[in-house]
Formats: C-alpha cells, structure tokens, sequence
C-alpha cells in the first residue's frame, strides 16, 4: 500500500525502458480496437491488388520486362505501408493531445516526448510489418514474388514508415484543428499513392509534374520494394533512395519532438 | 530530509507573454504536510502546481522540488510525484486496471509489480469491482478516484492534486476527502489546490491563500480564521432590501466587530452570535432570516480581497 | 472518399467521441469549404492516375463491340463512383452524427416536422452536394474528350438518379449503425465495390460467380447506366439499370424514414 518503506525505492529503478512503456501502451490499445482495422490492414490491399493487378492486369500485358501483377505486387505493398503509417499518425496523434490528452497524462510520468514519439513510431512498425507479412503471405501463392530479395521487403517499409510517418506525427501535433486531416487526405496521401509509380511507371508522368513523385517518400519505398520483389536494382542509386527516407525520417522525428515539447510546455 | 522541505520557492514567477500568473511567490512544504492553495479561478494555482510538477518552466525565481532542479532533473523530479490533474486524461479505450498497469509501466516498474500495484490501489479507492469494465462507463466521482489510484501508482513522496473535487456531486465528494484523509494518515504528502473552503479547511494542514498571482495570507486553517475574521458570523437578510446592502450597514455598526454587507446579505462579524442577534432585534431591526454559523475560510477570503471564492 | 477512410483508419471507442466531433466540428472549421468543395478531386486523381496512367499500357479495349481507350472506359464508371460516394458522405458519415450525437433531429421532431420530411431533406442535400461533384466531373470528362458534351448533358440526371439512390440506401443503413465501428464494415464495403463493379475492369472478365454477385450490387448498375450514356449508347437494357436505382432510392428512404420514426418518436 502507498508508503510501505520496502517497495519505495522499486518504483523508481526501472525495470522498464520509458519508450517501450509508450509502445505497450498503444499495443493494449490495438488489442482492445484491433478489429477496427482488421479490414482495411489486411483485406483492403488483396482486393486492391484483384481488382487491378489480375483484373486491369489482364489487359495490361507486361512492363518494363514482367507481369503488371508482379509488377504492382510491391507498389502496393509500399503504399500500404504508406497509408497505415500516415493515417495512425493524425486523428489520433492530434486526439491523444486535444480529446484524451494521454500525452498529458505521460508528460507527469518520467516519460520524456522523445519516449513518446519514439514509443508510437515503434507500435507504427508493429502495425506496418504485420499488415506487410499478411499481403506477403498472399501474394506469394499469387506467384507475385520473383526474388527471395523480397524479404528485405520488411525493411524497406519499416523505414518508409518513419519517413512518411514522422513529418505527420509532427503536423498533427502542431495543429489544433482536425479539418486539415482531410486535406493532408485529399492532397498528399491520396495524390502520392495513386502517381509514385504504384499502378505505372513515373516516367509516364509529364515532365512538369514528374518531380513530385521524386519528392513523395512513397515513391522511393516502391522503387527498392519493387528492386527487391524483382530482384533487379532500383531507378536510382540504392543509397540515394535510402538517404532519401533517411532524411525524412530524421528530420521528422526532430520535429515531431519539438512539436511534442511545445505542445506539452505550457 | 527533515531540515530540507519538500518544495522550496524563492520569488517564482510565472508569466504568459504580458500576462502575470504567478507574480513571485514564497512556498515551503514539509514532509508529511497537507498543503493547500486556496483562490478564486485564474488566481496562479494551477500555474504553480505546473511548475511543480515540472511540466511548466518557471520565468524567474527559484523552485526546488525533492532538492532537485525542475528544469535540469524534470524526469527524475516525476519520477517521485504523483499528479491529479484538473482535467482527467485517463485512457477510455482501456479496462480500469489497465489505466493503472499502463501507467505504472511508465514510472519503469516491472510487470508484476504494475499488476500487484494496480489491485492494490484498486482495493483502495474501491474500485475493485470495476477492474476489468470500461473506463466511460465510471460516475464523475469513481473517475477522480481512479486518477487519485493512478497518481499513487509509483508511490510517490508527493501527490498534486489539483481541484480534486470540482464537479463532483456531495456525496462523492465526501467520499473521496475520506480517501485522501488515508493518504494523510500515512504519511503521503498532499499538495492540492482547491476554491472551496470547506476542502481546504477538511484536508488542509497549512494552506496559502491566493489572488491576482500573489499570497495574500497564509497558516493553518484555524490560524488564519483567527487571524482575519471572529469566530461566528452573523447572516442576516431583509426582505424589505431597497438597499438592503449599504442602509442596513449602517443601522448595523456596532454590533460586531465589522459588517460586510452584500448583494443579498449582510454578513456581521461577532465574537458571540446570539448576543448579536438579540442587540439586532433591540435596535428594532426584524432580518426576514437569520442565521449564526462558525467563521469560514470564505469569510478570510472575503476579508483579504473584498470577494467571495466562488461566484 | 474511401482511401481517405481507409487511411484515416479511426479506432471505434475513444475515437468515437473524436470523430464526433471531427464531424461536427468540419462544419465550422476553417478547411471545411475547401474539403467539401474537393470532393470530386479523388475520382479525378483515380481517373488520371488509372485511367491515363494505366490506360497507356492497357492501350485500347473492345466492349460490347466497340473499341475504345481504356481512359474512356473507366471515366463513366468513375463519375458513377463519384455520384455515390458524394451522398453516402453525406448520408451515412453526417447523417449518422446528426442522428446519435448532435440530437438534431429530435428538435426538429419537436416541431410538426415529420420524419420523412427529414429524411427528404437530408437526401436532397446529399443529392445536391453528389450533383456538386458529378456536374464538376463531367465537364472534365469533355474537356479531355472522353464524353461530348451532349451525352454529358443526358448522362447527368443519371447520375442524380444514382445519388438519390445511394443516398437513401446511406441513410436506411445509418439508422441501423450501433457505433463507429460499423463504419469500417460500411467503407470497406463501399470500397469493394469500388474495386468490382466493372468499374475498371469488364465484369464479363470477373470469375462467373463473381460476376453474378456484382449484378446484384447497386454501383453495378449506376456504372452501366452512365457508361453506356456517357457512350452515347441508348438500349433497353438501360431501363432495368434506371428501375433497379429508382427502386432503391424508394425503398431506402421509406425504411430510413420508418427507423427514425421508431427511433425517435417514442
């Protein structure tokens, strides 16, 4: 009971690292509300991938050298990533502040906003990796896969999800209004997923538009996943791809703990 | 421990851009201390526990919390606070007992002990029952006991609590001061900010009073009764009330030792209010109601800012 | 639109509150013109990226002997997607808020408002905001030259046709909803038939089985009916399409009116 001489100093040796206390957090959440994702993580991709891979596919004969169904195997598996890790980072990140203020709740505990935004990216991991190793499964029996370089395929969105992750994690914390979240929708997640060279190749895109599918981090991670489901090098140097994600994802997480310490300041 | 207090300020100031909440404050709070700010809204409380709770950085002055430097030792200070705070931030989407486990995992304790800790603190604000249901379904009351179970999860050496009790209907309230009575009785070293009397004077050792930023009194609650106002008041209203306030105030003076007339009463402080009544109705003055009670910390407040707590 | 929900993966319990209030507070908030008037942006994005994008390695298709590009193709089937999702938004989303949270609808029944007046009311507007879109998407289709301008004009009471119906299929379903959760039934759903209602492949590909599901979903026929308009191809067959839409428009609005009286006039 409170105050009890022998137990006074447990409390405060941890047995626990502060970031992973974050990341349990979010996982007994996802075990109460895993449900509501259960759809859109893992059913949502194959159908995606019926409906255009083999329906459209069927039309399409081949691209750069293989079947459109191979082809757009690993686009979507990126873009997956992609939508999982930046649609975990807004309505609830911003309710987590504004609604539940959980982060209100951590910021009394030794809990450092590097604990919390670190602890959040590592459960987005979580939910990436498992919706990734799911569509993996499915679109081996499809004979989606050419290379065993697909198991670096994990590794690729791991890092793709920080990058895309992060930035948002630190707009939705710096925001107070949750009406732009449409538009983060409308005008950067939708337009990324549907011109980074998940259905096409970029270089079908007019020169003047061209660019921004250089800039979405998304079309980087589709780049080295589809190097790695091909077994075939990707459009631009390796390193710059990964240099590329490894600049999104550092400037981000730098953000996104700024943006929690101004947050939770005052 | 015992020559250094708990919390030690020295001329803390908080400001908000031009805004002054804090204006360069005081404050010593001893082991084992009961310690309670007592104000109207926006009178600097909830700034100050901020600053003790290091989350908010003080602008000037000089703040020691456990001997530490909020600023440098932040984590290491929370580590060794329990907080309450005003708005409750307690996790809907999880059980009762999971609000508490989870929390606990955040102070670094191990699984097991976050799952003894929890049914323990549980039991305590008897809440047992509820361990495994939801946290939305829980009255406004069970809700601040769980926040109070949650803020003790680590065993802290200090608890904040801030307006432990607001919103809550009577009867909860009676509840929980019985539970932080407990706290009390073992030792855990309360600080709580509260705008009602009643709480302060029910669970206060020492208590400061607070306006517009500053300490305007402080002392125990008996003290600072003694101090600032007599030991029984004299409530009278007139039905007639042209002027009910100012007129009567005259008619008044003399009876006690000073008369404060208000919107709907006239509050006269006495030393013995039966005599007093009995000189009002010798002076030919019939109050439609009449009605002697004890000094209050109202009645301090009253006295030291011209205003009542709460309005 | 569906992306948009799938990416905006909202957990049931404690963001249900949230998106309560995402709902409510969309109306004031100082992006909800610009959301509202950006709704026909994704089927665009879908038509630009797919239908162009795609439909360049795709080349020419052969339906119902004639020969068409693929963009051509899939445009009438993404004005129809367009139609559909522009109500439900209205209708289910909205609708469902004003219904369980907002208690709009009890003041109004407070007054002699009747509640297929509400119903009524709240159709045309989702009617009105789905014409928005349709009428905006149209004029792109002829700008590109995938319609002309004449069967543009005779396509477009199909497409009120269309929201109409989805609209009060939206409403009947809200008035069954439990809770937020139901809305990842509700999107994925939606999203399904997205993906297979010969909007981006021919159904006569489908597998037969699928194929005779789909001609029993709704957005089956709203594709049909303004493909072959948008084609200039009138037929018979276009009547079953119209009755099939008509019916659903009637009997949806007739259940949602009955629910919400059962539901609030107590």
């Amino acid at each position: 009971m409170p105050g009890t001489a022998d137990n006074r100093g447990a409390a405060v040796r941890g047995t626990v690292h502060p970031t992973v206390a974050v990341l349990e957090r979010h996982l007994s959440l996802y075990r109460r509300l895993w449900h509501a994702s259960v759809l859109s993580s893992f059913v949502l991709p194959v159908l995606f991938l019926l409906s255009i891979g083999v329906g459209v596919g069927a039309y399409v004969g081949s691209v750069q050298g293989v079947g459109y169904l191979s082809w757009i195997v690993p686009g979507v598996l990126a873009s997956t990533a992609f939508q999982i890790a930046l649609g975990e980072s807004t309505y609830s990140v911003l309710g987590d502040f504004k609604w539940v203020r959980s982060y209100h709740g951590m910021r009394a505990t030794p809990v450092r906003p590097v604990d919390m935004v670190l602890g959040h990216q590592l459960y987005l991991i979580f939910r990436v990796e498992a919706a990734v190793a799911a569509f993996l499964v499915v679109v081996l029996f499809f004979g989606g896969l050419q290379s065993p370089w697909a198991l670096a395929t994990p590794l690729v969105c791991a890092l793709l999800t920080v990058a895309t992750s992060a930035p948002v994690v630190a707009f939705s914390a710096s925001i107070d209004h949750d009406s732009y979240f449409a538009l983060l929708f409308r005008f950067v997640l939708i337009p990324s997923t549907l011109f980074a060279g998940v259905f096409f190749p970029v270089e079908q895109l007019p020169g003047l538009v061209r660019p921004l599918a250089y800039v979405s981090p998304l079309w980087h991670g589709v780049e080295l996943c589809r190097a790695a489901t091909l077994g075939r090098s990707p459009a631009w140097p390796l390193v710059v791809h990964l240099g590329y994600l490894v600049a999104w994802a550092a400037a981000g997480l730098v953000l996104a703990v700024r943006a929690f310490h101004r947050r939770l300041e005052d | 421990m015992a020559e250094h207090p708990l919390i030690f300020a020295r001329g803390l100031v908080k400001r908000f851009g031009d805004f002054t909440a804090v204006g360069g404050i005081d404050l010593d709070v001893a082991p084992g201390e009961a310690f309670g700010f007592l104000g109207p809204n926006g009178a600097g409380k909830s700034s100050t526990m901020r600053m003790i709770g290091c989350v908010s950085t003080p602008t000037a002055g000089e703040l020691r919390i456990l001997g530490m430097d909020p600023v440098r030792d932040g984590a290491q200070i929370r580590a060794r606070l329990g907080v309450c705070p005003q708005l409750d931030n307690l996790d809907p989407d999880l059980t009762v007992r999971e609000n508490l486990t989870t929390y606990a995992r955040y102070f670094g304790l191990s699984r097991a002990e976050s799952r003894r800790r929890a049914d323990e603190l549980l039991e305590f604000v008897q809440l047992a029952d509820r361990a495994g249901g939801k946290v939305e379904p829980l009255s406004g009351g069970m809700k601040r006991r769980l926040t109070i179970a949650r803020a003790m999860v680590n065993d802290p050496d200090i608890v904040l609590l801030d307006e432990p009790t607001t919103g809550l209907d009577p009867q909860a309230r009676h509840l929980l001061w019985e539970r932080l009575f407990r706290l009390k009785q073992r030792g855990v070293t309360l600080v709580l900010t509260t705008h009602y009397m009643d709480e302060a004077e029910q669970l206060c050792d020492r208590l400061v009073v607070m306006d517009g930023g500053r300490i305007v009194a402080q002392g125990s609650p008996r003290a600072l009764i003694e101090s600032y106002s007599t030991p029984e008041v004299l409530e009278l209203r007139f039905s007639d009330g042209l002027d009910s306030g100012a007129g009567y105030a005259a008619k008044l003076d003399g009876v006690g030792e000073r008369v404060d007339p208000l919107p709907d009463r006239v509050l006269v402080y006495v030393n013995n209010g039966d005599v007093a009544l009995s000189e009002v109705h010798r002076r030919g003055l019939t109050p439609s109601s009449a009605l002697v009670r004890r000094s209050t910390l109202e009645d301090v407040f009253l006295h030291l800012t011209g205003r009542t707590l709460v309005d | 639109m569906m992306t948009t929900f799938v990416a905006a993966r909202v957990s049931p319990g404690r963001v249900g509150a949230v998106v309560g209030r995402n709902v409510g507070a969309l109306r004031s908030g100082p992006a909800y013109w610009l959301v509202l008037l950006s709704g026909f942006f994704e089927p665009l994005l879908y038509l630009l990226s797919i239908g162009l994008g795609v439909g360049v390695l795709v080349g020419n298709l052969a339906v119902g002997g004639r020969t068409m590009a693929y963009a051509t193709f899939v445009a009438p089937a993404m004005l129809a997607v367009s139609a559909m999702s522009g109500a439900l938004s209205e209708t289910t989303f909205n609708f469902f808020f004003k219904l369980k949270y907002m208690k709009t609808f009890e003041a109004v029944l407070a007054t002699p408002v009747r509640p297929i007046e509400i119903a009524f009311g709240e159709l045309i507007w989702a009617v009105v905001r789905g014409s928005l879109y349709t009428a905006i998407f149209l004029v792109i289709m002829v700008v590109l030259g995938l319609t002309s301008a004449g069967w543009a004009l005779v396509a477009f009471p199909a497409t009120v046709l269309i929201g109409l119906a989805f609209g009060a299929a939206g409403m009947a379903i809200s008035t069954m909803m439990r809770g937020w959760q139901d809305f990842d039934l509700l999107t994925t759903g939606q999203f399904a038939l997205f993906l297979f209602s010969g909007t981006f492949s021919p159904v006569r590909d489908y597998p037969v089985g699928l194929e005779l599901l789909v001609q029993v979903t709704p957005l089956y026929h709203a594709v049909e009916l303004v493909r072959a308009l948008c084609l200039g191809v009138v037929e018979s067959a276009l009547l079953g399409h119209v009755a099939y839409l008509v019916v659903m428009a009637v009997a949806g609005l007739w259940f949602a009116a009955r629910r919400m009286e059962r539901k609030l006039c107590v």
